[in-house]
């Protein structure tokens, strides 16, 4: 290194004011939590566009069956199993219904039934995880055993039993999958309490006196909430896929309604003859699955605090 | 490159490319290491001691890092420019490093035993009997009581002082010629900490291995080194011998270090100096001295430009402003020059 | 941070405290057994010890973190065995807790403003203006500003960090801090700084400190007196400096002797004292006296009696057979 290009002067060697020295400094830019996630977000290509697949299906599932002039239920016995005519986009099924009205349709009956599950999973796996890993001790035990027991369970078991005894509708067949997938969920979120019950800041939280309610709410909650996150949007596609599979093993939701997983049950039906049947639907599956798990990577890439600088 | 010497590193450059941008660990760091001798490397979290000391094993993950510039020369090849292959061979039989953490550097998997002579078959082609005898040689070594069982456990059978222990005879299986120690000794208790410092003084004068000690722990600088390296914000802001960096200390940093360590066999009514503020950035580093903002001898070309490498002696070289003829004297805090005020 | 007298209040005891944890499998570890201390007020007593010695449990025994196997700590007089409620929530305010990790200790999703605020909002100490202000004051006390209040904890550096959680503290106006390795994350320039920041709120505020540490340097450095404790026992209580110039218990003189001085020329010329061995598992401690399985000194009688916890000399607590002259005769009477 040299730097004797620069001529010296004395007065550079004048000392400097003592204030303006070790000032104390943190980065310049305010950087809330969530908007340093957002931040290494955006840099996950994938994600992204598992973003922007999953905006325009679910776009498309609320205003796509309005598109054309169909319904999902009207029959046209002069047109059926025709591949794409005149605004039959998706061409027609064996009834002369149009496939990208049920298509879309039935995308966002799929949807509404993953979310309700997922719903279901949050509204019992949360305070249950939350309850047995605070509390710890005696009672931790006793509400693991449970869980173990009720894992032993094969879930499709349950499941049919609750389908038998419940018509299958839209909130059967969620509630079926919310009551069986909780389980993770509260597993997740009751190794998380464990973890933080132990950190410091929960400990200096209770040397403060705060109440239950404070140490949950402020302290505990915001805290699990990256992996309870992730856990949804794993769960999600998990959800979707278990519906598909239910419909085609007729427990599905009735005809003429229809979801992805009865779409795909009948287009089976006729596969050798009509491909295109079961094409498109089985396409916009994959697709949620897809993005769904490329969200689901993203995020979890975005909240592990071990990339944290 | 001098004979003594068995490694030169020269204006080294390592830069990491993270989120947030080029985080520039190491800025121009150049030292040399004798033969037998012990050097050690001291600075604080984030001065770039370690990834000095993992560019010389390259060790450094590419991507993210990045060696932008400079030399490390080892027996007369730049290992930032060797193949992987020969760097093998280098890696474990010439230079071997040892680790903060034994648990997390010993395979879990494996035995103690095998563990040694993994690098013993590798590298000095020794046949299985011949290993286990030498492994069993290396353990009495390092003081492990009963070598003939322990050879045969895991690590997690192992006391934190006892992995240490195997680590080192791991290390120095092969004999290498330079061991290199990142904080071999901050993971341990003190008790256990003069344990190993013991037992590596005396194995450095039986084997006769150069070292590279890495540490934040002035006081085991004061133990164990020959000559220090005094690193700051990525760069080498003074060396000397251990005599004259606790005696003489030239920069101001080192004065700083010095006056924030508490002294055991001192009164206690010596004030602490604490340094003020932080060390910089090194995402955008400062252009002069990056000692500057909390320096409280700084001058205005300090904030402007980085000053030169001058020698003060024939051992000492100080990277400060103040050694500048134009510059005023300023004395040394006379209260830290190897405890006067006693 | 002068030398105590012995009269001076007493604002802490500690009388044979036990904390044992079950580890599952019917094995109980012995954490803390048997301690006894006191401290005075506004002086700091320090705690050294190495890893698994039972310094951090003692501290949070003491501040109700965890509750006691047996004996009984008194705070200002008071047992603290049963506070409830009102009580507790004024122990609350009167004892705090400084933690070590500066990265764990501060809740990443609030901001530097409401975890300072935390201690007000429970006690609804300050609300709305005064709050603010408050918290601005406790910023500018621990050498912050104002516009820190509003960030988030993973801007700052460890030893601001470190600062915040100070703050945190002071905010309830305690009388008692524990300090819980409050420096042994932080790099050696910033050590400095925090040391010195809660000297200097020692003496404005005149608060008491139980300084928990394993850097026997700075323990000496900020303490009146030093407890050293050993695998769940206490082996020497002293005067810093006393401790340091004629340490008494074995363990002490091989602790003391084996921390590097930063001065090679005093290196050169120390004896030190290398124990052999590891400490044992707190599990199964060694019978008698627990250091007896590392003690260059160890007699017939270290494996047989649990040493007393004498006053040796004056305001010079010791448990050793060795200076203990029925332990003596009993030796002699062994041979």
């Amino acid at each position: 290194m040299n730097s004797s290009t620069q001529k010296m002067t004395p007065e550079m060697f004048e000392p400097v004011a003592k204030d303006t020295l070790a000032q104390e400094g943190v980065a310049s830019k305010k950087i809330t939590f969530w908007g340093d996630v957002w931040r290494r977000f955006r840099q996950n290509k994938g994600a992204l566009l598992g973003v922007l697949l999953l905006v325009i299906i679910a776009v498309l599932a609320i205003v796509g069956p309005d598109i054309n002039s169909y319904s999902y239920r009207a029959t046209n016995y002069e047109i059926t199993n025709q591949e794409t005519v005149g605004d039959h986009w998706f061409g027609t099924d064996g009834l002369g219904r149009d496939i990208w009205t049920r298509t879309w349709y039935g995308a966002g009956i799929s949807l509404l039934i993953a979310l309700l599950a997922t719903g279901f999973d949050l509204l019992i796996g949360v305070p249950y995880g939350c309850i047995s890993g605070y509390y710890g001790g005696k009672v931790d035990n006793w509400m693991q055993r449970i869980i173990e027991v009720l894992y032993g369970i094969p879930n499709l078991i349950v499941i049919i039993l609750l389908l038998l005894w419940l018509k299958p509708g839209i909130i059967a067949i969620a509630l079926a999958l919310g009551i069986t997938g909780w389980i993770t969920m509260a597993r997740v979120v009751r190794g998380q309490m464990l973890k933080l019950k132990s950190q410091e800041y929960v400990l200096a939280a209770r040397t403060l006196g705060a109440s239950t309610r404070r140490m949950l709410t402020k302290h505990m909650l915001p805290n699990v909430l990256g992996p309870v996150i992730i856990t949804v949007m794993f769960s999600i596609p998990t959800a979707i896929f278990f519906e598909a599979f239910l419909a085609f093993i007729g427990l599905g939701i009735r005809p003429p309604q229809a979801s992805l997983g009865v779409l795909i049950n009948d287009g089976y039906q006729v596969l050798q003859l009509f491909p295109y049947q079961l094409f498109y639907p089985a396409l916009i599956l994959s697709l949620i699955m897809l993005s769904f798990n490329l969200v689901g990577d993203g995020l979890r890439d975005a909240l592990d605090p071990k990339l944290r600088q | 490159m001098d004979r003594n010497n068995v490694l030169e590193v020269k204006d080294l450059h390592v830069s990491f490319h993270t989120y947030n941008g080029e985080v520039q660990a190491v800025r121009g760091v150049s030292f040399e290491e004798k033969k037998g001798e012990t050097v050690a490397v001291v600075g604080e979290s984030g001065c770039g001691k370690s990834v000095t000391s993992q560019s010389i094993m390259r060790l450094i993950p590419q991507p993210p890092g990045v060696f932008k510039h400079g030399e490390i020369l080892f027996e007369g090849n730049d290992l930032t420019k060797l193949p992987e292959k020969q760097m093998e061979g280098i890696r474990g039989k010439d230079i071997a490093m040892i680790f903060q953490d034994p648990m997390t550097s010993l395979n879990p998997t494996m035995t103690i035993g095998k563990q040694i002579m993994e690098g013993l078959v590798k590298h000095r082609k020794l046949g299985r009997a011949e290993a286990k005898e030498k492994a069993l040689e290396m353990l009495r070594l390092v003081g492990i009581p009963s070598p003939g069982s322990r050879i045969d456990q895991y690590p997690h059978q192992f006391s934190g002082g006892m992995r240490q222990r195997a680590m080192i005879a791991i290390a120095l299986a092969c004999a290498p010629k330079l061991l290199i120690a990142d904080e071999p000794t901050t993971a341990l208790d003190v008790t256990i900490q003069a344990q190993i410092l013991d037992l590596m003084n005396d194995l450095k004068e039986k084997m006769d291995t150069s070292i590279i000690l890495i540490t934040h722990d002035l006081g085991v600088v004061a133990e164990t080194a020959d000559r220090v390296v005094v690193m700051y914000a990525g760069k080498v802001v003074e060396t000397g011998t251990v005599e004259e960096i606790f005696n003489r200390p030239r920069h101001p940093y080192t004065w700083g270090l010095m006056g924030s360590m508490p002294r055991m066999d001192l009164s206690r009514d010596t004030e602490l100096t604490p340094i003020l503020g932080a060390p910089p950035n090194l995402l955008s580093p400062p252009k002069g001295c990056p000692f500057a903002s909390r320096c409280p001898h700084a001058m205005k070309v300090c904030k402007e430009q980085m000053p030169e490498t001058t020698d003060a002696s024939g051992t000492q070289r100080v990277a400060c402003w103040l050694e500048h003829p134009m510059a005023p004297s300023v004395e040394i805090p006379h209260d830290l020059v190897g405890g006067a005020s006693k | 941070m002068s030398k105590v007298e012995p009269k001076v209040e007493k604002i802490l005891e500690v009388e044979q405290v036990k904390k044992h944890f079950h580890v599952g499998r019917g094995q109980l570890v012995q954490a803390v057994d048997n301690v006894s201390f006191e401290v005075y007020k506004g002086e700091t007593l320090g705690l050294v010890g190495e890893s698994g010695c039972g310094k951090s449990t003692i501290g949070r025994t003491i501040i109700r973190l965890y509750d006691a196997t047996d004996g009984d700590i008194r705070f200002k007089g008071k047992t603290t065995k049963d506070l409830k409620g009102k009580n507790l929530k004024q122990f609350n305010r009167e004892m705090q807790m400084i933690f070590q990790d500066p990265y764990a200790s501060l809740n990443p999703r609030m901001t530097v403003g409401d975890i300072i605020a935390e201690g007000l909002d429970i006690h609804e100490l300050a609300k709305g203006k005064a709050r603010q202000e408050k918290v601005v004051e406790l910023l500018k006390t621990v050498g912050l500003n104002e516009e820190h209040a509003d960030r988030f904890p993973h801007e700052f550096s460890g030893g601001q960090r470190q600062r915040i959680g100070i703050a945190r503290a002071l905010a309830v106006d305690p009388e008692f801090i524990i300090a819980d390795e409050p420096i042994s994350a932080l790099d050696v320039s910033i050590q400095a700084q925090v040391v010195n920041l809660m000297k200097k709120l020692q003496r404005e505020k005149g608060l008491t400190y139980l300084f928990i540490a394993h850097d026997l340097s700075m323990v000496k450095y900020i303490s009146d007196r030093v407890g050293v404790m050993y695998l769940g026992n206490m082996v020497e209580l002293a005067d810093s400096q006393e401790l340091y110039d004629n340490p008494l218990h074995p363990y002490t003189e091989a602790l003391l002797s084996a921390v590097p001085i930063p001065d090679p020329d005093t290196e050169k010329r120390r004896e030190r004292i290398i124990l052999k061995g590891d400490v044992p598992s707190p599990i199964d401690p060694p019978s008698g006296c627990r250091f007896r399985t590392r003690c260059p000194k160890a007699m017939d009688i270290c494996a047989k009696e649990v040493p007393t916890w004498q006053e040796v000399r004056p305001l010079h607590w010791v448990s050793c057979h060795l200076y203990q002259e029925e332990s003596l005769k009993k030796e002699e009477g062994m041979k």
